[in-house]
Order: C-alpha cells, then structure tokens, then sequence
C-alpha cells in the first residue's frame, strides 16, 4: 500500500509537516498528493479508531449476513443503499459465496440488535433471510491491535 | 581455598566489560525508563518464518545438522550473495552458517591472528572487535573516522595505518553505531591499497539489508577483493530475527575450509530449528525487509530532522538503524549527557564513546521504535536541553 495512506491510516492527526519530513518532501507536495487522493475518492474522510467495548463494555457489535433477491433495475444497489442509511450500521458488502450481503452494526444491548434485524432487516421485501453473528472480542481492527499485550521484551539497552 | 585469581587467564582478566554494560546497570534501577538504545528491530519475525519454525519442531527436526550447516540453507545462502552482492561462493566449501554474526566475526579473527599481529579496527564501530583481537595477543590498531568524512574510511587513513605486521582489516558498514555506509568509489579506493598487501578484510554486513540510498555495495564486489574478503552476514537485522542466532559467512575456501574446523569444535552446528526457518526467510521474506526498510527510512527521516532541529548536529546516516548527533554543543561528555538524561528525563540513549574513543562528544539514538515512541522521546530530550540552557543561564 502507498505508505502515505498507510500512515495515515493509523493517525490521520499527523500533520502536514510532519508528513513532509518523514517522506522527505515540501508541504505542499504532501497536501497535494492527500488533495488527489480525497478527489479521486480514495481518501473517502477522517475517523477515530475506537474500541467501543472500551467506552461502553455494554455495546454489541454484530455482522449480518443477508441472502437478497436481485431487483430487476438496480440489482443489489438500490437494497444495500437503503441498508446504509440506518445510522447504526457500520459498513455493507456486497459478498461472493454463500450469502449476498453483510451489514455489520454496533448497537447498545444485544435486545437493540435483534430489534433492528427483526423488524429493519428481515421486514425489506427483498430480504430473503439474515443470519446474525454476535462479536466476541475484535482482536484487531483497521490494522491496529486491539487486545494487545504485546509488549517490548527487548533490553533497554543493547549493543 | 581457591585463588580464582590464579584460575583465569590473564586475557580474559585484562577484557574490559564493554562499555554499554556500565550505562545499562544505570538505567535498569530507574523505573519507568523509555529506550532509544537498542539494537535490534522492534518488529517481531515475520509470521511466516515462525511458522517454518512451529513446524521443524513438529515434525522432529531436532538432531545436529552438517557442521557447515544445512546444505538446502547454504544453496540459498549462495544464491542470496548471488543476487544482493553478485559474488559466487560454492555452498559446498566455501559458506559455514554461524550462531550470529558474532560466532562468525570470532572464527574469522581467531582463524588468521597470532600474538603481535595487528588488526586494523575501524571506530566507532560494534563492540566485539577489539576484544577478540586482544584474547588472541592480537594487536588492536584503531582506524578513527569523522564526521566530516560521514564516518567513511578512506584511502590515506588505511595506509597509514599499514605496517609489514598488520594481517586484517574489520570493515564494518552500514556501521553501527554511525549508521555510515561505504559508496562503491570509496570502497575502490580502499580496494587500490589492499591490492598491493597481503592483508585479509573482514567485512561484517550484518545490516547490508538496511541502507536508504540505494543498494548496499559489498568490497567483495570489487576487483581482485573476492580472494580476500570473509563477508560476514546473518538474519539477526534484516528479517528480526535477533533470538534465533543464526549467522553466516562467505569466503575464499582456504579460510572458510579453517574456519569449519574451530566451528566444529567449539559449536559444532548452529541451532537446527533456525536453520529450517532460516531457508524460508531467505526464499519468500524479500517484501518484509522491504516493509521494514520502509518503515525503518520513515523514523529516520523523523529522528535526523529532530536533532538538527533541536541544535544537536546529526549527519544524514545512510545505513543501519541509528543516528549519531554530536552533544558538543552542550559542553557535557557522553557519559555525562546520558546520565542526566537518563536521571532527569528517563530517556536511555548510548554514549557514543561505548563504540570507541573517538565516539566521544556522540551519542548513538537507535530508531527501531513506532513513531509514537520516538515522539515522545524527542519530546522529552527536548525538554531536557531547554532545562540545561535554562541553568547555564542562571549561573551567568
């Protein structure tokens, strides 16, 4: 991967500047080069990593897998548009394989889950049938180690 | 009762501990210390040499292996010297595989020096030359570099340092603790005085892998160099493999043939387990040096411009995973500057004179560390050069 987005992908705080001297180019390369990818859509915006079981160890978070039927104009657009529109819906792919779709949701209590999925997902006339996932634990996410207790086992001072 | 005193041998006696040790004792009583004086990567190994190794171990592969090493592991050995220094050696007679670059930088001293001769020592440089020289009566003759020549050796320095008793020449680069490297043209001109002599260059490579200027250049390479050059490499640096031990060197087979002997002896064969890893490494890891190489030329950039930034001068390392700004500004000696900073910042850095006396005035920063990481250590030595301006002016 281009290593601006890599870094930028694990702190998109850092500056410009900083940038600058770490890819050792002038600032206005780097705002130039980050400008190109938010207007070629790679760089779609700017989110916090959080661990949500870290800010509320009540919330749930579940992905769910969706078979669909196809509709005659739009094929699976127009159904996973409105999918997405829900507010607590993280993210929605289009799948190859056993099922269509997957919507993962974080939601406050596994009760507001299945209420979503019952009387949201499975009511859409397109929906075939939904099969939910409960996550355990997220062990890793967008590249960054959650649970981690990896710690520096190295010597503070080697030759 | 025993006189211990009597036991040892005056050569060992006489072996100063190295100097890091001293400054380590210090830093391990602080609680709550952050490093930069470390040498060796912080990544993990690769996933996929791990797996190598679950599965050597899975499948029993515990016995001894051939003396030299595994026989699949040198043809990839060749093939690697083949590919990143363009220089044949037969797997047969002519590669051993090492407990580390250390085991193999030992077999080459103590296969060619005699008391009285001398070995040419180029400084600041790793910690283990002289010593070994020293244990074999070997006469250590310090070649010091500068930073105005970016810690290169050159021609003039080299040959006047020859004398009809000088026998080696340890070359040392991408160096630690400089983090210097040798161009192609500045290792010709080393090459033009060698070719006259009949002195043997050890040439320990243990971070070709890591250079930010393009690729690394081997003496070997170099015409008429082949015959008397023991290229010393290993995994420890490029694939982070520090814990494995596991090294290797290549040479002209009349060394490398003497040099099986003393390896036989005193080691018999390197650990079986990492051998099997090892062949996975050097055949499918190229793109993890890659990323880490990436990942180490980010931090660098990172660190050179914030000691330059905050008035500690630091030249533009081109190898290795260290920096080695100059504290003169401050006044202070080595010791005395990480000392203080690591009493009143908790910061550990290496004084520069643990690598030599002429790394005095230097300290060495290692970068094998997140960004976030060195952040904060920057921050704080920050704050620890604004709290000694801060005294100096007080006391005027």
């Amino acid at each position: 991967m281009n290593q601006l987005i890599k870094l930028l992908k694990s702190n998109a705080r850092i500056t410009n500047g900083e940038l600058a001297v770490l890819f050792d180019k002038t600032e206005k390369q780097v705002a130039d080069e980050i400008d190109k990818l938010e207007k070629d859509g790679v760089i779609k915006g700017y989110s916090a990593i959080v661990d949500e079981s870290a800010y509320d160890p009540n919330s749930v978070f579940a992905l769910i897998e969706l078979k669909v039927t196809p509709q005659s104009q739009s094929g699976f657009d127009e159904i996973a548009n409105q999918i997405a529109s829900y507010e607590q819906v993280d993210s929605v792919r289009l799948m190859s394989g056993a099922y269509d779709i997957i919507v993962s949701v974080t939601g406050a209590n596994i009760r507001d889950i299945s209420q979503f999925v019952s009387q949201r997902l499975a009511t859409i006339d397109a929906v075939q049938s939904t099969a939910t996932h409960f996550v355990l634990k997220v062990y890793k996410d967008n590249g960054i180690m959650l649970s981690s207790d990896d710690e520096d086992e190295r010597g503070l001072i080697s030759p | 009762m025993i006189d211990y005193n009597k036991a040892l041998s005056c050569a060992i006696k006489d072996m100063k501990p190295s100097g890091i040790r001293k400054f380590f004792d210090i830093a391990q009583q602080i609680d709550g210390v952050i490093s930069l004086g470390v040498g060796e990567p912080d990544f993990k190994t690769p996933w996929l040499i791990r797996q190598e190794a679950i599965s050597a171990l899975e499948k029993g592969k515990t016995c001894y292996t051939a003396n030299a090493g595994l026989m699949t592991l040198r043809e990839e050995i060749a093939k690697y010297f083949q590919r990143t220094i363009h220089t044949s050696y037969d797997p047969n007679s002519e590669i051993v595989v090492t407990v580390g670059g250390s085991e193999a930088i030992d077999l080459c001293i103590r296969c060619l020096i005699e008391p009285g001769d001398e070995v040419l020592i180029v400084e600041p440089s790793f910690v283990c030359y002289r010593p070994i020289v020293s244990l074999c009566g070997g006469i250590p003759v310090v070649i010091e570099t500068k930073a105005e020549n970016e810690f290169r050796l050159t021609a003039d320095q080299l040959r006047e340092k020859i004398t009809d008793k000088t026998k080696l020449l340890v070359l040392p680069y991408p160096n630690n603790p400089t983090g210097a490297i040798m161009r192609r043209e500045d290792l010709e001109s080393i090459a033009q005085v060698l070719r006259e002599t009949n002195i043997i260059v050890a040439s320990d490579e243990i971070y070709s892998e890591l250079t930010y200027s393009g690729k690394h250049c081997s003496i070997a390479e170099i015409e008429d160099m082949r015959e008397r050059t023991v290229v010393i490499n290993g995994f420890s640096k490029s694939f982070a493999m520090t814990g494995w031990r596991l090294g290797f060197l290549g040479g002209p087979r009349e060394l490398v043939s003497q040099m099986l002997k003393l390896h036989q002896y005193a080691i018999m064969c390197s650990p079986t387990v990492s051998q099997y890893a090892a062949i996975v490494a050097m055949r499918s890891c190229e793109k993890n040096i890659e990323t880490m190489r990436n990942e180490y030329n980010i931090r660098r950039r990172f660190v050179v411009d914030s000691f330059n930034r905050l008035g500690l001068k630091c030249f533009v390392p081109q190898g290795a995973f260290y920096v080695f700004p100059s504290i003169k500004s401050t006044g202070m000696t080595s010791a005395d500057f990480c000392e203080k900073l690591v009493y009143s910042k908790k910061v550990a850095v290496v004084p520069g004179d643990a690598f030599g006396e002429c790394g005095e005035g230097y300290i060495r920063v290692s970068y094998a560390y997140s960004l976030n990481h060195l952040r904060e250590a920057i921050k704080r030595i920050e704050e620890f050069l604004e709290d000694i301006k801060n005294a100096d002016l007080q006391k005027t």
